[in-house]
C-alpha cells in the first residue's frame, strides 16, 4: 500500500520539486523494494518539510478537478452525439422509406396509366369505329381506379389538326373549348380536346389540352419523348389543390425506341393524362405507416434549383434535423425530393446528463475529500508544530526556573556563608551568656536555612537532570557511623535509642558518592527522629543477595522480637514492590557490583493511609501542620527517592500509623577488588583502623536478651576486631568466665538489664572480682540516654564505665581505650582541625622574594617574616636564578611577574631548566644525592606575586594563570601584606588531554565545597581554564583569620592545590614528589 | 594630660587621613605588621618609599623633559611608583598613577605632563601629612606613652 501510494506521489513530485527531488527520489528508489514503509516515511517527511508541498497539493487539486470537469464534458458530447447520430439514421431510415413507398406507388400508378395508353391506341384508335366511348371509359376508369392509388383522375385527349376541326366537332358534337374560359378555342395548328374522362374529372372534356399553359408543355414533351411527363404541380381545376398531371402520349403505330422526336409528333394520337392529387395522396399513403406522427414530411418539385415548388406538407421551417430522399417519378426532366423532419425537437440527452454529471460530482467528492484531507494533515501538522513550539517553551520555561532556582539558591547561599562565617567568628569573642545565646540562635538558623537552599539547590540539580554521582572509594561503615554522631545528640535528647546494622557480607570498602548516600540516609534518618517519640531507630544494611536468601527463613520478625521492644512495621512489606525481588533471578550478572539494601526503621507517628500515596512528591507533606509542628519543606523525600534512582535503586516503604514506619532502599554501588587506581581512597575515618589494632583479639561479653539489639552491640564490638560472645542473664555470664577458657577482657551490660535488677548486678560485679584469672573483665554499661546513666554510673561499682549509645566503632573504641588505659596518645578527635598556625608553618622556612620595586620587596618581607619566615630578598631575576641553582637552602619564591630586564616567568622557566639540568646530573649519577641535601628531584615551589590582580580583568587573570601554569609557577600569589590570592590548581594539568568528565565533575564538586565555606566573607571569583580548572580565591587573610584560611587550605588540599600553607609545609615531600 | 591630648590628636589625624582619602587599608596593614622584633617597619618602609619616589619622579622629570620621549622608561617608573604607592597604602598617590599610565599608553606629552604635576603634588602632600604623622608618635613615644591603634 505504501508502494503505491509512493508511486502515485513519484511522478508530480519529480516535476515539482526539480533536481534535488528527483535526487531524493532516485534514492528512494533503490531502496523502494525492501524498504517501501521507510521511504514512504522518508518522502513523507521530506514533503512535510517542504513549503512547497501545500501549494502543491493545491495545484494538484485543481488540476484534478479541472481533469474531471473535462472528462465529463467530453462524455457528454460523445453520448450526445451518438445520440443524434442515432436518431438521424432513425431520420434517414424513415424517410428513405416514405420516399420509396411513394416513389413505388407513383410508379404503378404510371404503369397503369401507360397501360391504359395502350388500351386507348388498340380500343380506340385500332378499331373502327372506335370500341370506347365517354361513357364506357369512365366506367373503366372508374372500376380500375383502386389499381392507381396515386391518380385521382384520367382523361383522354386527342390530337385534333385544324383540318380536321370542323369534321371532329361534327361528329361529338362539342366545339373545342379553351381551358379556364371554357369559349371555343380560336384558330390553333392543332387541338387537342378531351374525348375521355373518368367521372371525377368529366368536366375537362371538349377542353383544349394544348390552350392550359402547363398541359401544353406537358403535352408536347410527352409525345416528343415518348413516356411519361409530368408537370410542375399547380392547383387544379374545381379541387384547387396541388397536383400534378402525368401524360403519355398515345402514337398510331409502335415506334421503335430510337425514333426521332418528329417522328414520336407526327404519330401521335392523342394524350393521356393522369391527375395526381399528390397533398392526398402523400397523406394516404403515410397514414399507412405506423411512425407518421414522429416526422414531418415535405415533398418538393427541384426541378428549378433555386425555387423549389412544395408540393406536399406544412412550410413550418424548421432548422433542425433534416433528411432529404430524391424521388424519381420516372421523369428525367422533373426532380422531386422528400424531405423529413422530426416533429419534435429532440429530447434532451438525460442519459448523458446524468452520467457526466454523475461523474462530475463524484470526482469533486473525490477532491472535496481530497482537500479536506490535506487540510486536515496541514492542519495537524501545524497544530503539531504548535504544540512542538509550546513544549519547548514550556521545557525552556522548566530549565529556566530550574537554573533560576538554582542560580537563587546559590546566590542567597554565598552572603549566607559570609553570615554563618561572621557569627562564628562572633562566637569566638569574648561575649557575655545572653549574646552568646542569640548568636547561637542566629547560627542555628542560618545553618537551617543552608540546609533548606542546599534541598532546594538540589531539587533544582535534580530536575534540571544536572546531578550527577561521584565514584568514590569509600567506608560505607564510616559513613554511617558519621550520620549516627549526628543524630546522637537528637536522640538522647528524646531518648529514643538509634542503632545501625551492617552486615557481615557488605564489603569495607565501596565506590560510590558517599555523599549522597549519606544525605539519603540522613533525610529518612531525620524524618525518623522527627515523628519519634519514644521506642528506637535501627538502619540495617544487607546485600540484597542475602535478604533474598533470608526472605523465606525469617520467620523471626516477630514485633515483639524488635530493638527497644516496640512493635514496628514489618519491612518486608517495604520492599514488596520492588523489581530486583519480583525477577525470578536476581541480579549476579554484575560480579563487580554490589546491591545493598538499606533500610530505616522507627517506632513513631506513621504515615496516615491517605497520605502514603504523594509520600515522594516534593513539597508534599502529611498534613499541612506537620511543617508547623515538625517543620520541613517536604522536599527530603522527593530528593531521596531521585537520588536513589540515580544509584540504580528503588526505594519503599510501609508505615502503619501509630506504629512505625520502615523505609527500605537499594543502591547499586561497584565493588572496591576491582577498582583501577584512578578512585582515591577518601580515608573518613582512618582512626579507628589504627585503634583496633590495639584492641584486636580482645574478648568481649555483651550481656543483653534482646536478639536484636545483641546483633547491633556485637556488630560494632566486632568492628574494633574484638571476638563477642552473647549472653542473656547473668548465670550465663557468670559460668562463661568462670569457665576461663580464655580470658574474658569486658563485659558490657544493657543498661536495661543492669536497672532491672540493681541488687543481682551488683552481685555479678562483685563475683566477677573474685575471679582470679589475673585482671579482672571490665564491665560496661550500654546505656541509651546520658543523663540517666549519669545518675546510675555513681551507684554501681567503682569499676563501671558506661557507654552511651549510639555504638559507632570511633567512639566505642576511645570508650573501651580509655577504661582499658590503652590510650591513644596524640590522636586527635575525629573532625577537628590540627592546631597548626600559619605562623608554625611558616616558622623557620627559608623564603626568597624577588621584587623589583623596593618598597613592595620591603613590606612582603615583612609580611613574611611577621610569620616567622626567613627572607632573603633580591630584586633582580639573574639573581633569584643564582640563588636558586641547586643545592639550595630555600623552601619557596615568592616571584614578582612583571621586572625589568627579565620577568617572572622566563626566570622561573631557566630556575627550572637550571633544575632539569641539575636532576639529570644526579639521575646520571654525576652528582651524588648526599652532596645535594639527600634532595634527588630539585623542584622549588614558586609563588607569583602580582600587585595588578585586583585590577586586572577577568581575562587577565585567565591569561596569567594560564601562562603560569605553563611556565610551572606553582598556583598562588601573594599580595603585599595580607591580600592573598589563593589559585588552587586541580591536579589535572599532568595531562590535560585525559582530562575526565568525571574528574571536571569532582573539580566543579570542589569548588562548590569551596564556595559553601565560612572562608568565603572574602571575595572570590572563579574561573575555568582549559586543560584543568582553576579556582581564584581572593580576600585578606587577615581578616578571615589564620584559622580559616587553614581550615581552607586544608578542605581543598592536598590533592587539589598549594595554597601558601600547604606548599610549604609539604615543600620537601614535593622535591621529591613531583615529577615535572 | 598632654599625653592623652597627643594621641587624642594622632588618631583624630590618622582618621583624617583615611577619611580625605590619602591613606587606605593598606597602611593600616602595614602597621599591623609592625612589632617587638621589628619596631621601626613603617617608619623604614615609609622613608624608602620617600626614597624611591623621589627618585622616580626626578627620572620622570627628566624623562618627559627629552625632545624624544622615550614612554616605555615613562611607563615602568610610572608602574614602579604605583606599586610603592599601593604598598604602602598612599591611595591618592596610586590613583594619579593610573591615570598617568592611560597618558602614558597614549603618549599624550601635555597628559603626561599634567599627570606628573599631580603625581608630584599628591605625593609632597602625602609626604608631608605622614611626616607630620610621625612626628606625632615620635612626641608620644618621647613623653613616654604607646600610639593608640
Amino acid at each position: 500500500m505504501n508502494w503505491f501510494i509512493n508511486g502515485e506521489f513519484k511522478d508530480p513530485k519529480a516535476g515539482l520539486l526539480g533536481d534535488s527531488g528527483d535526487k531524493m527520489w532516485f534514492k528512494c528508489w533503490d531502496e523502494i523494494s525492501n524498504l517501501s514503509f521507510k521511504i514512504h516515511h522518508q518522502y513523507y517527511q521530506f514533503i512535510g518539510s517542504k513549503k512547497v508541498c501545500k501549494s502543491w497539493w493545491r495545484k494538484l487539486l485543481f488540476s484534478w478537478i479541472i481533469g474531471w470537469t473535462l472528462a465529463s464534458v467530453s462524455i457528454f458530447c460523445y453520448m450526445s452525439s451518438l445520440a443524434t447520430e442515432k436518431r438521424k439514421e432513425t431520420l434517414t431510415s424513415m424517410c428513405d422509406e416514405r420516399a420509396r413507398m411513394l416513389q413505388d406507388q407513383f410508379n404503378v400508378s404510371m404503369n397503369h396509366i401507360q397501360a391504359m395508353s395502350i388500351l386507348i391506341s388498340t380500343f380506340h384508335h385500332g378499331k373502327t369505329p372506335s370500341a370506347i366511348d365517354q361513357e364506357t371509359f369512365a366506367r373503366y376508369t372508374e372500376q380500375t381506379a383502386f389499381e392507381r392509388p396515386l391518380t385521382s383522375g384520367v382523361a383522354y385527349a386527342v390530337r385534333v389538326l385544324h383540318s380536321e376541326r370542323e369534321q371532329f366537332e361534327r361528329q361529338q358534337g362539342w366545339t373545342i373549348k379553351r381551358m379556364y374560359t371554357l369559349e371555343p378555342s380560336q384558330i390553333q395548328e392543332e387541338y387537342a380536346p378531351v374525348i375521355f374522362a373518368q367521372d371525377i374529372v368529366s368536366h375537362v372534356v371538349s377542353l383544349d389540352m394544348l390552350s392550359g399553359k402547363e398541359d401544353c408543355e406537358n403535352v408536347l414533351r410527352a409525345r416528343r419523348s415518348g413516356k411519361g411527363v409530368l408537370t410542375a404541380p399547380f392547383r387544379l381545376l374545381k379541387t384547387n389543390r396541388l397536383g400534378v398531371i402525368l401524360t403519355f402520349a398515345v402514337y398510331k403505330r409502335d415506334l421503335p425506341s430510337n425514333a426521332t422526336p418528329n417522328e414520336r409528333i407526327q404519330a401521335t394520337d392523342g394524350y393521356l393524362g393522369g391527375v395526381f392529387d399528390i397533398e392526398s395522396l402523400v397523406e394516404k399513403l403515410l397514414q399507412q405507416l405506423s411512425s407518421k406522427q414522429t416526422i414531418l414530411v415535405n415533398v418538393f418539385d427541384t426541378s428549378n434549383q433555386s425555387y423549389p415548388i412544395s408540393m406536399y406538407g406544412s412550410n413550418a421551417s424548421n432548422d433542425g434535423l433534416e433528411h432529404v430522399s430524391h424521388l424519381n417519378f420516372g421523369d428525367p426532366f422533373r426532380k422531386h425530393e422528400m424531405r423529413c423532419r422530426f416533429k419534435q425537437k429532440p429530447p434532451l440527452p438525460w442519459v448523458a446528463i446524468t452520467t457526466s454529471i454523475f461523474i462530475l460530482v463524484i470526482a469533486l467528492l473525490v477532491g472535496h475529500i481530497f482537500h479536506a484531507t490535506v487540510n486536515r494533515i496541514a492542519k495537524v501538522e501545524d497544530d503539531c508544530h504548535k504544540m512542538m513550539e509550546l513544549k519547548k517553551q514550556a521545557e525552556a520555561a522548566d530549565i529556566a526556573k530550574s537554573q533560576f532556582l538554582a542560580t537563587v539558591s546559590h546566590e542567597i547561599r554565598t552572603p549566607m556563608n559570609g553570615v554563618l562565617g561572621m557569627l562564628d567568628m562572633l562566637m569566638d569573642t569574648n561575649l557575655d551568656v545572653t549574646q552568646l545565646d542569640y548568636v547561637r540562635t542566629a547560627q542555628a538558623s542560618g545553618k537551617a536555612l543552608v540546609a533548606l537552599i542546599n534541598e532546594v539547590l538540589d531539587q533544582a540539580k535534580i530536575e534540571s537532570g544536572k546531578l550527577e554521582l561521584e565514584e568514590v572509594q569509600f567506608d560505607l561503615r564510616a559513613v554511617l557511623d558519621d550520620v549516627l554522631s549526628l543524630f546522637s545528640g537528637k536522640s538522647q535528647d528524646k531518648g529514643v535509642e538509634l542503632a545501625v546494622y551492617i552486615s557481615d557480607r557488605v564489603p569495607e570498602m565501596l565506590i560510590g558518592d558517599p555523599g549522597r548516600f549519606r544525605q539519603i540516609i540522613t533525610n529518612l534518618m531525620g524524618n525518623s527522629i522527627k515523628f519519634t517519640e519514644k521506642g528506637h531507630i535501627l538502619v540495617t544494611v544487607h546485600l540484597v543477595e542475602e535478604v533474598i536468601d533470608s526472605i523465606e527463613v525469617e520467620t523471626e520478625a516477630s514485633s515483639k522480637n524488635t530493638l527497644s521492644g516496640f512493635p514496628v512495621a514489618d519491612r518486608r512489606q517495604s520492599w514488596k514492590g520492588f523489581r530486583t525481588f519480583s525477577q525470578e533471578e536476581p541480579v549476579h550478572s554484575f560480579s563487580d557490583s554490589i546491591n545493598l539494601i538499606v533500610s530505616v526503621e522507627d517506632t513513631g507517628l506513621g504515615i496516615p493511609s491517605e497520605a502514603q500515596p504523594r509520600v515522594f512528591t516534593p513539597f508534599m507533606q502529611v498534613d499541612p501542620s506537620i511543617s508547623r509542628t515538625h517543620g520541613g519543606t517536604g522536599i527530603g523525600l522527593s530528593i531521596s527517592k531521585c537520588l536513589v534512582g540515580l544509584m540504580n535503586g528503588e526505594i519503599g516503604f510501609v508505615s502503619i500509623p501509630k506504629v512505625g514506619s520502615t523505609f527500605t532502599f537499594t543502591a547499586v554501588f561497584a565493588s572496591c577488588s576491582s577498582s583501577s587506581k584512578e578512585y582515591k581512597s577518601q580515608k573518613i575515618n582512618s582512626q579507628s583502623n589504627t585503634v583496633s589494632s590495639e584492641l584486636h583479639g580482645m574478648r568481649a561479653l555483651v550481656m543483653d536478651p534482646r536478639p536484636v539489639r545483641a546483633k547491633v552491640s556485637r556488630y560494632h564490638i566486632q568492628r574494633l576486631g574484638i571476638h563477642v560472645e552473647v549472653i542473656s542473664d547473668w548465670k550465663q555470664g557468670l559460668s562463661i568466665i568462670n569457665k576461663g577458657d580464655s580470658a574474658i577482657h569486658m563485659v558490657l551490660i544493657e543498661q536495661e538489664v543492669w536497672d532491672r535488677d540493681l541488687k543481682s548486678s551488683g552481685l555479678f560485679i562483685n563475683k566477677l572480682e573474685k575471679i582470679g584469672h589475673g585482671t579482672p573483665p571490665k564491665v560496661f554499661l550500654l546505656s541509651n540516654s546520658v543523663n540517666s546513666s549519669s545518675g546510675n554510673a555513681t551507684t554501681g561499682a567503682c569499676d563501671l564505665s558506661i557507654i552511651s549509645k549510639p555504638l559507632r566503632a570511633s567512639m566505642l573504641a576511645a570508650s573501651l581505650q580509655r577504661a582499658m588505659g590503652i590510650g591513644s596518645k596524640g590522636n586527635p578527635r575525629n573532625g577537628e582541625l590540627p592546631s597548626m598556625s600559619l605562623r608554625n608553618l611558616l616558622l623557620g622556612r627559608k623564603i626568597l622574594i624577588v621584587d623589583d620595586n623596593n618598597v613592595n620587596l620591603k613590606v612582603a618581607a615583612g609580611a613574611l617574616k611577621k610569620y616567622g619566615a626567613d627572607v632573603v630578598s633580591a630584586t633582580r631575576g639573574t639573581e633569584a636564578i643564582e640563588l636558586l641553582t641547586p643545592p639550595h637552602q630555600f623552601d619557596a619564591c615568592f616571584m614578582d611577574i612583571q621586572m625589568p630586564e627579565m620577568d617572572g616567568f622566563e626566570a622561573t622557566r631557566r630556575i627550572r631548566g637550571v633544575e632539569q639540568n641539575f636532576n639529570n646530573r644526579i639521575q646520571f649519577g654525576e652528582l651524588s644525592v648526599d652532596a645535594c641535601n639527600n634532595v634527588s628531584n630539585w623542584h622549588v615551589p614558586i609563588l607569583a606575586m602580582t600587585a595588578d590582580v585586583i585590577q586586572a580583568t577577568h581575562e587577565q587573570c585567565q591569561r596569567t594563570a594560564s601562562t603560569l601554569a605553563f611556565f610551572g609557577i606553582n598556583k598562588f600569589r601573594f599580595f603585599p601584606t595580607g591580600n592573598i590570592c589563593f589559585c588552587c590548581r586541580v591536579k589535572v594539568s599532568c595531562c590535560p588531554s585525559k582530562v575526565k568528565r568525571s574528574r571536571a565533575l569532582r573539580s566543579q564538586n570542589i569548588v562548590s565545597k569551596l564556595t559553601s565555606l565560612p572562608f568565603q566573607q572574602c571575595k572570590h571569583n572563579i574561573t575555568t581554564v582549559s586543560g584543568g580548572m582553576l579556582v581564584f580565591v581572593s580576600g585578606n587573610l587577615q581578616l578571615a583569620g589564620e584559622q580559616h584560611a587553614l581550615k581552607f587550605s586544608q578542605h581543598i588540599a592536598p590533592q587539589y592545590c598549594y595554597p601558601l600553607a600547604l606548599a610549604l609545609e609539604h615543600s620537601a615531600s614535593l622535591r621529591c614528589a613531583s615529577s615535572t | 594630660m598632654d599625653l592623652v591630648k597627643l594621641q587624642r590628636q594622632l588618631v583624630d589625624y590618622r582618621d583624617s587621613l583615611y577619611h580625605e582619602c590619602f591613606l587606605d587599608e593598606q597602611f593600616t596593614q602595614l602597621q599591623e605588621l609592625q612589632d617587638e622584633n621589628n619596631p621601626d617597619f613603617v617608619v623604614e618602609v615609609v622613608s624608602l618609599f620617600f626614597e624611591d619616589s623621589e627618585r622616580l619622579l626626578n627620572e620622570l622629570t627628566k624623562a618627559l623633559e627629552q625632545q624624544s620621549i622615550d614612554f616605555k622608561r615613562v611607563d615602568a617608573h610610572v608602574h614602579q611608583l604605583k606599586g610603592s604607592s599601593s604598598s604602602i597604602g598612599a591611595q591618592r598617590v596610586q590613583k594619579s598613577c593610573i591615570a598617568f599610565r592611560n597618558y602614558c599608553e597614549e603618549q599624550n606629552v601635555e597628559g603626561c605632563l599634567t599627570c606628573l604635576q599631580l603625581v608630584r603634588q599628591e605625593y609632597y602632600l602625602v609626604k608631608s601629612k605622614l611626616e607630620a604623622l610621625f612626628k606625632l608618635e615620635q612626641q608620644i613615644l618621647s613623653a613616654g606613652g604607646s600610639i593608640p591603634i
